[in-house]
């Protein structure tokens, strides 16, 4: 058997119709998620459980083939062979329970010239709501062959793999009616298309003198290649409009005008239709309950996204740090082995910590999206989103950036038009994430007074509830900002199905959040990881010599040991002892030896104590004398002005590796052991002076740099998945100088006014 | 009468359209001239609006359904 696939077969459908759980049971998980060429739209691909030789390709979900999104313009080019192979197969999914509006695309399709399959999706729920679809007639009426699934759990597998290599025939097209006035001059345009594009296939000339004469940007795109068509086309439009004959809805209503007798034959009501869902939409839409369940549904996914992803945090840390002395102990010590261990391996993992987060959030993602819920939060919230000129649907991807931008980013490709989609992804790194809450934490903790106003609102507490709605305040100015000025032209719309509730299936879920964070790793990780190796060069490089230091340090630490060696032995009345014997071995509490052996315990954690220490004067020594020290020095006079010195903006410069990085940065400059509440370095920054005596860090300076971190945009994994996102580095650059600059407005509008008003 | 006229519950048989960027999209969502269509409930905050066409839920602001002249359908 080849293992190149020879044969293709396209899945098509509307959005929610289990296209995707279809698509993973066909496949099984012989799957790849990349983008079409040049666009941000997914396309997943698998080969044929069983059959290697036939490849399936998963098209976005589409209402319909008019270009009128991105998707849909992709779905079209894919079926028409503008991108690779023409599809030897279409496999139509279609809701049984949605039959008529399902079967608008299926009509398109047919018309494409190409075979086609109806899968006839969820017929059990279709017949809980008390709806049957007779298969039999539906397959005389259509004149393609229909299959019965119920794709979540199954069923009908077997029939549609025999169809997928039964059918070779292409569909009939054409079987529904225009008006007459409109149909009748069909034949003469296609004929002038075809005498000026010649390319179009025969087959697809009807579907583009229909797209051209119903959609502008249909006849723009076809326009320098065949002028003399698209004027005809134009003089049609407006010779229809003085004869008051709807051109433009010609087509849809000569589809729906097919397809309605078609479902009142085929679709028999048995039962009253099942009121559950609309009964839980009653709950979960309702105006005082269905807010606050969306609040505790919130609330509940930030705390378990929290709690339950610090094991498994604190578990790859430790592993990090395993992997790390595993590879001091192998390789020679040397740049080559810190690259690797300091550069590669903390580096990436700095980023790496942040996966329990992200894979809970895609989990909770996809069970929203898995039961229907999520299309109810932008029900719930459009209203509050439109103000700022976005859609109910940025919400969700919103919300998610609270923990992670990442997730919230890459949420947004739910978002149908590309405008918001583009906003959102904009504005999301503004929402502070969970990367900088260690930095909140530590310069409250060491700025803020623990005061309380009025006894109820700890100052502590405000500010950090202050950190969070600056840049939640500020996301939505830049959101009107970005609409008004940059993303300017037709306001957006809202237009969201509410599909039925539905039990999630929690291997879909799982299998799609491994996807999303697969996706993640593999887009992003390139990125993440040259980023962390050029941070590591900077830090480390030019290299400060210490080693005449470390030398003198060690010598006087060995002779002050050797001092109290000697005093030990002459406890022992100048008894010839091995020390490191009589420090390892058990002595009776009230004997000499036991206090011989107290002397010699206490030298040896003296010697190690001075030697740990001069190693962190040296690790200091390194990164003050290092390209980001210089850079923090150089930067110095640019960031006085927000009260920021060149430690911190040393700091600042490390932490672009991601925000919380600014505390081990810190806490190596000022030579003090990073411990997990940071109180060393708390007091270290807290004691450190200017030489005229002023102190460095002043409440004043430590508000400036919250504000800074709450704009700024210090992280270099949003800006990889915003270039895979966005498909382009202009976003992620724009991205970049516009929340720097926020940031470095803010903090200075802070500090300066701050000591207008006498703070320091 | 526009849609937007309508009350939660109430059903109505659309007329025609006030061209706008929607338009298309609603059409080939099922909502042509002659297609009934009815309010099923408000959002929490009054807009958008749920409504059930052709057997399936669609929400849409109501700036939009003011531009989609209706005939009310008397229960």
């Amino acid at each position: 058997m080849s293992t190149s696939p020879s044969v293709s077969v396209a899945l098509v459908g509307n959005p929610n119709v289990g296209k995707t759980t279809l698509f993973n049971q066909l496949t099984g998980l012989r799957q790849r998620v990349a983008n079409f060429p040049g666009v941000t739209v997914e396309r997943k691909t698998g080969t044929l459980a069983g059959a290697s030789h036939i490849e399936v390709v998963d098209l976005p979900g589409t209402y319909s083939l008019t270009p009128r999104s991105l998707d849909e313009q992709i779905a079209y080019e894919v079926l028409v062979g503008r991108m690779g192979k023409t599809p030897d197969l279409v496999i139509c999914v279609v809701d049984a329970g949605n039959l008529e509006r399902n079967l608008f695309v299926v009509s398109q399709v047919f018309d494409i010239g190409l075979p086609v399959v109806v899968a006839l999706n969820m017929i059990d729920a279709a017949e809980e709501n008390g709806l049957k679809v007779d298969a039999q007639a539906l397959e005389e009426d259509l004149g393609v062959s229909v299959v019965p699934v119920v794709a979540s759990e199954g069923r009908g597998m077997d029939a549609l793999i025999q169809e997928i290599h039964r059918t070779s025939e292409p569909a009939p097209p054409f079987r529904w009616k225009l008006i007459d006035a409109v149909d009748a001059e069909i034949p003469p345009l296609c004929e002038q298309l075809a005498k000026e594009s010649p390319d179009i296939e025969p087959v697809h000339q009807k579907m583009e003198v229909l797209r051209a004469l119903a959609e502008d940007e249909a006849l723009d795109a076809l326009r320098p290649q065949a002028p003399m068509f698209a004027k005809h086309v134009e003089q049609l439009r407006e010779a229809f409009a003085s004869r008051g004959i709807a051109w433009r809805h010609a087509e849809i209503s000569g589809r729906y005008g097919w397809l309605n007798p078609i479902v009142n034959r085929c679709v028999e009501r048995i039962r009253e239709p099942a009121t559950l869902s609309d009964r839980i939409d009653s709950v979960l839409t309702h105006r005082i309950f269905g807010p606050m369940i969306f609040l505790v549904i919130l609330v509940g996914i930030f705390q378990a996204v929290f709690s339950w992803a610090t094991p498994a945090m604190d578990l790859i840390e430790y592993g990090i740090s395993v992997l790390v002395s595993g590879i001091q102990s192998i390789l020679p010590s040397g740049w080559v082995a810190d690259l690797v261990t300091d550069g590669v391996v903390t580096g990436v993992g700095n980023v790496v910590v942040f996966f329990p987060q992200i894979l809970l959030l895609f989990f909770f993602l996809g069970l929203m999206e898995d039961t229907g819920y999520m299309a109810r939060t932008a029900f719930i919230m459009d209203r509050v989103m439109k103000r700022v000129g976005l859609s109910g649907g940025s919400v969700l991807p919103l919300l998610s950036s609270y923990a992670c931008a990442i997730p919230g980013i890459m949420a947004a490709r739910t978002l149908g038009n590309e405008r918001d989609r583009l906003i959102t992804i904009m504005i999301a790194p503004l929402m502070s994430c969970s990367a900088r809450l260690p930095v909140y934490t530590l310069f409250i903790a060491a700025f803020i007074p623990a005061g309380s106003f009025l006894g109820i609102f700890g100052y502590q507490g405000l500010t950090m509830f202050s950190m969070y709605m600056m840049g939640t305040v500020m996301a939505f100015i830049a959101a009107a900002f970005l609409r008004r000025f940059i993303f300017k032209g037709q306001q957006s719309y809202f237009m969201m199905e509410l599909p039925p509730y539905r039990r999630p299936r929690l291997q879909q879920v799982l299998v799609r959040m491994l996807q999303r964070t697969k996706i993640f790793a593999v887009r992003a990780g390139k990125i993440i990881l040259v980023c962390s190796i050029v941070l590591w060069f900077l830090a480390s490089f030019p290299v400060v010599d210490s080693d005449a230091d470390r030398l003198q340090v060690e010598m006087q630490a060995t002779q002050e040991r050797d001092t109290q060696y000697a005093e030990a032995e002459a406890l022992l009345l100048g008894a010839d002892i091995d020390a490191q014997m009589l420090r390892d071995s058990v002595v009776t509490s009230d004997s000499p030896l036991a206090e011989a052996q107290r002397i010699i315990r206490n030298a040896e954690s003296d010697y190690r104590a001075r030697m740990d220490s001069m190693t962190i004067v040296q690790q200091s020594a390194q990164i003050r004398g290092s390209a980001v020290g210089h850079l923090g020095r150089a930067l110095e006079p640019v960031m006085q002005p927000l009260g920021f010195d060149w430690k911190i903006s040393a700091g600042l410069v490390s932490a672009f590796a991601a925000r919380e990085v600014i505390i081990s940065t810190l806490s190596i400059i000022y030579s003090v052991e990073e411990t997990e509440e940071g109180f060393a370095l708390r007091d270290a920054i807290s004691a450190d002076r200017y030489p005229d005596g002023t102190p460095v860090f002043t409440p004043l300076v430590a508000i400036s740099l919250l504000v800074f971190f709450v704009f700024a945009l210090q992280c270099m994994s949003t800006l990889a998945i915003a270039r895979r996102e966005t498909n382009t580095w202009r976003w992620p650059t724009v991205m970049w100088l516009y929340m720097t600059v926020l940031a470095y407005i803010a903090a200075f509008c802070v500090y300066q006014g701050g000591q207008l008003l006498g703070f320091t | 009468m526009t849609l937007e006229d309508l009350r939660p519950g109430e059903s109505g048989r659309i007329l025609g359209f006030e061209p706008n960027a929607m338009t298309d999209r609603l059409m080939e969502m099922g909502m042509l001239p002659g297609s009934e269509v009815q309010v099923v409930r408000l959002a929490p905050l009054g807009d958008p609006m749920d409504l059930k066409v052709r057997g399936y839920h669609l929400s849409i602001r109501k700036a939009e359904a003011a531009l989609i002249q209706i005939s009310k359908c008397e229960p």
